[in-house]
């Protein structure tokens, strides 16, 4: 694996989210590192999802600090500076710094170019499948289509731009194996294809960073050993990061290069997936047994 | 768009159809609904009371009407059990190649012969009905439909305001085309003569503009409701439009409404009697007439402008992120489209091209007043848009010309008095079984006329997506 640059892609720092008198997330700081796969478990409820919603924006947190910096790494006296001024993200020649917190959530995918999934899968039913991964190219296309105007008149630019939009679905759907389905409506496929449906779709924005949440739920041992190679076929050709949450811990073990464990809100170990394994407070977050009581099930599951 | 696309709503075998077990059953079966339909129509049909001149109540039997409901109930539940329909369950099909477009062309070219045919059909003196009432009537109602298609349809936002635009714009022409300092101001600075004939090529625009700004204000306080929500209050809206019509009277004249609008020139020439008129210029005898017909193909080219825009614009970003949007919002977010621009756009674009109508619809009366924006307009363009099949632009067409010319077929509904005796008043029943009608094509095809959508973009065929995988939208 590619040793770990200085400083990461998403530092997360201090973020605490409260519905009301629920904390769902309590002081956590964790990063995700360029070029890697990180992953999030935990127990259900641990507020897997919540930290998802909160990078991509669809949750404002209560307080703490999102930052995601794009191409060279910025010196930190920019991003105090940054932090300071109330703006909610910078560029610079040599990249650009967001503040994820402040930005709302379309903007977080158009210009700090984070895609996600959703556990339950979220496609667009009644579009063919094509016609889902072209929309995942609005941005780009709707620059090519002038706003709309020149398109309405037919200008060449929006008819090239959408063939090129095409050439690029084109080749996700020869990566997920779903070529022949192109004009079928995304609501059809069976659900392993729509879950790889979403991933691409996701993908066709050009992601820094995706955030899958629970890729591999609701799939068999072979779709999920498929969805492995998958998911490290992109992080290898595309460079993308990858945050995920599982709780299929095959597929953990196997593709992370860094594991985040949290429960009931809070972080209780950060680090290479055989450190985490081996966690006598993961072990015992996972099984549910007193911490005086972890050698002993340690030595009975035999690690 | 072909007849092999028609969706069973059972799958029964086509060759089954007729076997004599089937047809008993379906015998035994009407045969109740008569039955039923009999101890109904007794007391109902049969049995009528009147006051005679002493006040008395005497019994009037009409054992005639009864026995034509239950036959018609008969007749009706038999042809539904033992009609043949096709097998298809499947949720794509793929569509005929060209037929669309030339079935396209054909009753584009009916559409543009129209007048003339009514001409030859009916003389100069029948023709105006033909030409105003049926035909731009209906083609007033396809516009305002395809207006709203493109919020309802396409971007899935429950709009049941929609008059308010069409008033919007018929006001705003209206009133611009009246106002004495605007006059003054163009025989001052452009000529006496300028603006009674060119106001209505000038204030067009205008009232679209003006139509999609109100458009986006509505839009703004709408963007966080969807579904019922969103309804009520763009209902609202609606009636707020209607009502301050009514009550600014100093400016819109209240209930009284604007009249002496000036009607539409043949750019520049006005339809009058006079030397400069329209008649006059081309040499032709002087009629009514040509006014009738050019206000037809006026409204024939704003219609046609509308579909051509939203069948364009369904192929651009913009489009494909509306009906995005009418599958699911947050998964648009996710993917970087900003849904509040997206939103806008759809209110305003619809709300646009009610605004073009308004205009026209002004143009044409030579006066307007709030009675002719009630709910009840919002209520027939939104059920033309649900009865044509959300987002089909020529289910659209389709309903709106049943809808419309049905009603007003309906009119000339003497013959039923050869049926149901000389004292029959048909035109009693005209909206009853217009309702009737509507109740049952709902029953047929519950997802409205054409029940399927045509992708935007295609890979290798263009197969059509049945409307029961594609969301109805309700925010």
């Amino acid at each position: 694996m590619t040793p770990a640059p200085a400083v990461p892609l998403l530092a997360v720092e201090h973020l605490t989210m409260r519905f009301g008198g629920l904390i769902a997330i309590d002081d956590l700081s964790f990063s995700a590192g360029r070029g890697e796969i990180t992953a999030i478990i935990g127990p259900n409820g641990a507020g897997k999802t919540t930290v998802f919603n909160c990078i991509t924006g669809f949750y404002k947190p209560t307080s703490g600090r999102l930052l995601l910096s794009l191409g060279d790494a910025t010196a930190p006296a920019d991003v105090a500076a940054l932090t300071a001024s109330g703006r909610r993200f910078r560029r610079t020649a040599a990249g650009a710094v967001f503040l994820l917190e402040r930005m709302p959530d379309h903007e977080i995918a158009a210009r700090a170019r984070v895609a996600r999934t959703f556990q339950n899968i979220r496609l667009f039913p009644g579009m063919t499948v094509l016609e889902n991964l072209i929309v995942a190219q609005h941005n780009a296309l709707m620059a090519a289509s002038g706003w709309t105007v020149l398109g309405l008149l037919g200008a060449k630019r929006y008819v090239q731009a959408e063939a090129r939009a095409v050439e690029r679905a084109r080749s996700w759907l020869d990566r997920i194996a779903l070529t022949d389905r192109a004009d079928d409506p995304a609501g059809d496929l069976p659900y392993g294809a729509q879950r790889r449906l979403e991933i691409a779709r996701a993908m066709c924005t050009e992601p820094a960073l995706l955030c899958l949440d629970e890729p591999a739920a609701g799939l068999n041992p072979r779709e999920s050993a498929d969805l492995t190679a998958f998911l490290k076929s992109i992080q290898a050709e595309h460079g993308t990061s990858i945050l995920l949450i599982e709780h299929d811990m095959s597929v953990v073990m196997e593709i992370s290069d860094h594991v985040v464990v949290l429960e009931y809100g809070c972080k209780i170990s950060d680090g290479t997936p055989e450190h985490v394994r081996n966690d006598a407070r993961v072990i015992a977050a996972y099984l549910g047994v007193e911490d005086e009581e972890v050698e002993k099930v340690e030595a009975e599951i035999g690690t | 768009m072909s007849p092999m696309a028609v969706d069973a709503a059972e799958p029964r075998p086509m060759a089954s159809a007729w076997a004599p077990a089937k047809i008993a059953a379906a015998l035994k079966d009407a045969l109740g609904t008569a039955l039923l339909a009999l101890g109904l129509a007794v007391p109902i049909l049969a049995l009528r009371t009147e006051q005679n001149m002493s006040n008395e109540l005497i019994l009037q039997p009409r054992w005639r009407y009864a026995a034509i409901a239950v036959l018609l109930a008969f007749a009706a539940r038999f042809l539904y059990l033992v009609a043949p329909s096709l097998p298809s369950r499947r949720r794509t099909f793929t569509a005929p190649r060209g037929l669309g477009r030339s079935l396209s062309i054909v009753l584009l070219i009916l559409l543009l012969l129209y007048p003339v045919l009514a001409l030859a059909v009916t003389g100069k003196a029948g023709a105006v009905k033909w030409i105003d009432n049926f035909g731009i009537q209906i083609l007033i109602y396809i516009m305002l439909g395809w207006g709203l298609n493109i919020v309802v349809g396409l971007a899935g936002l429950l709009d049941l305001g929609y008059v308010a635009f069409y008033a919007v714009g018929a006001y705003a022409y209206a009133l611009l085309a009246t106002s004495d300092p605007v006059k003054a101001f163009m025989a001052e600075w452009v000529g006496a003569g300028f603006w009674p004939v060119w106001a209505f090529w000038i204030c067009l625009p205008v009232a679209g503009l003006m139509a999609a700004f109100w458009g986006i204000l509505l839009g703004f306080p709408v963007l966080r409701l969807r579904g019922d929500y969103l309804a009520i209050v763009t209902l609202a809206f609606g009636e707020i439009i209607r009502l301050i019509l009514i009550n600014w009277v100093p400016v819109t004249g209240g209930y009284a409404g604007v009249s002496g609008i000036p009607r539409p020139s043949f750019f520049g020439l006005p339809f009058n009697a006079s030397d400069g008129g329209f008649a006059a210029f081309f040499g032709l005898e002087f009629t009514p007439l040509y006014r009738t017909i050019f206000l037809f193909y006026m409204i024939v080219a704003l219609a046609l402008l509308t579909n051509w825009v939203t069948l364009r614009l369904r192929r651009l970003p913009l489009g494909r992120a509306w009906e995005a949007l009418r599958e699911d919002e947050i998964a648009c977010r996710s993917l970087g489209i900003n849904t509040t621009n997206t939103k806008l756009t759809a209110f305003a674009i619809g709300a646009g091209f009610g605004g073009f109508a308004g205009s026209f619809f002004a143009a044409r009366q030579g006066f307007i007043s709030p009675e002719s924006f009630t709910f009840m307009e919002s209520a027939v363009v939104l059920s033309i848009v649900v009865l044509g099949g959300m987002g089909s632009q020529i289910g659209v067409a389709i309903a709106a010309f049943a809808m419309i010319g049905g009603t007003e077929i309906l009119r000339e509904l003497d013959w039923l008095k050869r049926v149901f005796g000389p004292d029959f008043e048909p035109t009693q029943y005209r909206m009853l079984l217009f309702g009737l009608a509507m109740v049952l094509l709902m029953i047929w095809k519950p997802r409205g006329l054409i029940s399927f959508r045509a992708p935007s973009i295609f890979l290798r065929e263009r197969r059509l997506v049945r409307s029961d995988m594609v969301k109805e939208g309700h925010g």
